[in-house]
């Protein structure tokens, strides 16, 4: 399943092509709801056929956003475009975008096959059509059996799919999906993960899709946007996310990050040094490309699997090590993370990956230990 | 619950259920006395009630009630149901406030002033007296009871629902009769129980608006209780008793019911996370 998608995947990227116009287009929307507001000044752009994720914290704006799309909020200022037209003054139900509610809005006096049928019905489809497309979506979400059933006769998960389906049906231009998969179970999520970019891609549609599992986004989507309150963190693709994070916000937000303070001491071909008085050690990283002043108070974001961990030390005056003692092991299955406590007491973390089958580890409790990693392993954050 | 139960409270139950229901349970024993005499028991018989048949000015009245009910219940149902989802929906606008006040004051307006501006507008306006008048009345004195029962219900109806209609196509005409009024219908049948049965009771305000042709149950028995109370009258009394009882019931059940059905959801959506 992940074949079938992979290969397109890989060479979609209209955010890089100047001459391409964005399908959506939401432009400084700022929306207020009284004297809060929820969304701030917002600039964003998504791509015609793009899967685009919203992540950020509860509360920062994601589900507002979606609703001013679908057109139930109206932006307090700025405008939302679609396909080029402004969409203020069309009402929700003139919209070419469905949305898949948060807190699923089913029909509670209609069959699930009812609710699916519902925004066929109001396209006008045959009713010969409205029967096969509902099939096929009952299918799609494996709910075969339940078609008859009123959603209070229904298991939370098995309203969520009812939900998706419901949105899915009418194959909308956009489809809005404000947590779809939360209710449901691993096995099935991951499943109905790749059936969602399956249809993505088969039917050409454009999803925006907010979740609170970071996984979940890097999975599904082509870009991620990170939101803090009503702002956007960072734009960018999972990888471009977890491997360059623009702040320390957007660092701490996904994945897991060892943060270590220092003050920049020098400057130097596109490297700076950082002393980092706290732990007693020298960290060179790459300074990308703000401009870095000496002197400056910074951060040095490392993720735990590109953190080396050893018993051996390394040349004495080397950078970019740091001694410890092992305070705690965890055991994952398929990784280790060790937690390194530091000199000064902070806690660094390291993952290692259990590439043999052994009950003893070499490294245990209270050793002492190296981290290391290469020089490009990290990255520079500054206040 | 107190399992003990005290001489004091089975007493006070019996003294206020007596106070409420002894002089109706007269009333319905003696419409099947056999006497023509009222306090005198003469044996069982339902004589009355055959009388009460062939009495064609009663049957008149009584046609003309159930017109005047179903016809006002009607109006008032959907004037009340229109006035509850303005209050429902549009909760910032302009003199809300003034508008709900005027919406609930005819529940507590003493029915005599009601019945007497009524027949002012009336006079001014030069509106002909008659079964028409008392349609127009009984639609403004129970459409506030309606917009009460209906409001009650809408407050439990999660607006996300008319979105998500909305969202799959559906103007918000459609959206009304396909989505909100199936929902809403418990309140608006009891609502319009309860106008009819309002409608059905009411002497007052009637009696300041009827006209010639159109003299309602009420208003004939009232006239007729002046000539002395007949066992006819009790019979007929107990029937409005019945057909009033039967509506209070089925409008209780009805909201009782979508209260049980709104607490069934929300456990559902609770244990559904
Ligand atoms: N109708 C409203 N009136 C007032 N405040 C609102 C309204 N709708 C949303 N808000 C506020 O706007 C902020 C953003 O809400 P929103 O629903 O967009 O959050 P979210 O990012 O979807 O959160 P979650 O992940 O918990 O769903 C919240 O602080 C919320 O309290
Ligand atoms: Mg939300």
């Amino acid at each position: 399943m992940i074949e079938a998608v992979g290969p397109i995947k890989r060479k979609f990227a209209p955010w890089n092509d100047p001459t391409l116009k964005p399908f959506i287009r939401f432009e400084n929307v700022t929306k207020r709801f009284g004297d809060f507001t929820a969304v701030d000044n917002l600039t964003l752009d998504i791509y015609e056929r793009e899967f685009f994720a919203l992540l950020g914290p509860s509360g920062c704006g994601k589900t507002t956003l979606m609703r001013m799309l679908a057109g139930f909020e109206q932006p307090t200022e700025g405008r939302i475009l679609l396909d080029g037209k402004d969409l203020s003054g069309i009402p929700p139900y003139k919209r070419p975008a469905n949305m898949m509610f948060q807190s699923y809005a089913l029909f509670p006096h209609m069959t699930v096959e009812g609710n699916i049928a519902f925004g066929l019905k109001q396209e006008g489809m045959d009713t010969a059509d409205i029967n096969t497309r509902v099939a096929e979506m009952l299918e799609l979400v494996k709910l075969e059996k339940f078609a008859k059933r009123r959603p209070h006769q229904l298991s939370g998960g098995q309203r969520q799919r009812v939900a998706l389906a419901r949105s899915l049906a009418k194959r909308p231009k956009v489809l809005l999906l404000d947590e779809p998969l939360g209710a449901l179970d691993k096995k099935l999520r991951e499943e109905t993960q790749f059936e969602l970019m399956d249809i993505q891609v088969e039917l050409g549609m454009t999803f925006l899709i907010v979740t609170h599992d970071q996984e979940e986004a890097m999975t599904v989507s082509d870009r991620i946007a990170v939101m803090n309150h009503g702002v956007i963190a960072q734009i960018g693709t999972a990888s471009e996310i977890y491997e360059q994070p623009a702040s320390r916000y957007v660092a701490d937000f996904v994945g897991d990050i060892n943060l270590i303070d220092g003050t920049v001491s020098a400057v130097e071909n596109g490297v700076a040094t950082l002393r980092c008085a706290g732990v007693d050690a020298t960290i060179q990283a790459e300074t990308g490309k703000g401009e870095v002043a000496v002197g400056a108070e910074a951060g040095f974001a490392i993720r735990p699997e590109k953190v080396h961990i050893s018993l051996e030390a390394p040349p004495a005056g080397a950078p970019n090590v740091l001694a410890g003692e092992v305070w705690d092991i965890g055991y994952l299955g398929d990784i280790s993370v060790y937690r390194v406590r530091l000199a000064g007491g902070s806690i660094v973390k390291a993952t290692v990956a259990n590439l043999t089958r052994m009950v003893e580890r070499p490294i245990t409790w209270e050793d002492k230990v190296f981290l290391t990693w290469p020089a490009d392993a990290g990255v520079l954050l500054l206040k | 619950m107190n399992k003990t139960t005290s001489w004091f409270n089975v007493t006070s139950l019996v003294v206020g259920f007596a106070f409420l229901y002894v002089p109706i349970l007269i009333l319905v024993v003696y419409s099947f006395n056999a006497s023509k005499l009222v306090t005198i028991w003469g044996g069982f018989s339902t004589r009355w009630y055959v009388e009460l048949v062939h009495d064609q000015a009663i049957m008149d009245a009584a046609w003309v009630t159930m017109r005047v009910g179903i016809l006002s219940a009607s109006f008032a149902t959907v004037l009340g149901t229109m006035a509850a989802l303005v209050l429902d929906r549009y909760r910032k606008f302009h003199g809300r406030a003034l508008f709900s006040g005027m919406v609930y004051a005819p529940l507590v307006m003493p029915e005599v002033i009601t019945g007497l501006s009524l027949l002012l507008l009336f006079v001014a306006i030069g509106f002909d007296r008659g079964f028409w008048a008392v349609v127009i009345a009984h639609t403004t004195l129970t459409m506030c009871f309606v917009a009460v029962v209906v409001q009650s219900r809408l407050v439990t109806l999660d607006r996300s629902l008319e979105e998500a209609a909305l969202d799959l196509g559906c103007p918000p005409v459609k959206t009304f009769f396909l989505i909100t009024l199936p929902l809403i219908l418990p309140g608006v049948v009891a609502g319009w129980m309860l106008a009819f049965t309002l409608s059905l009771d009411d002497l007052v305000i009637a009696s300041f608006s009827t006209g010639p042709g159109a003299t309602t149950l009420p208003i004939k028995i009232y006239s007729m209780v002046r000539l002395g109370v007949t066992p006819e009258i009790n019979a007929i009394s107990t029937i409005l008793i019945s057909v009033i009882a039967v509506g209070v019931i089925v409008a209780s059940v009805l909201s009782h019911r979508s209260q049980v059905e709104k607490e069934k959801a929300e456990r559902a959506v609770f244990l559904g996370g």
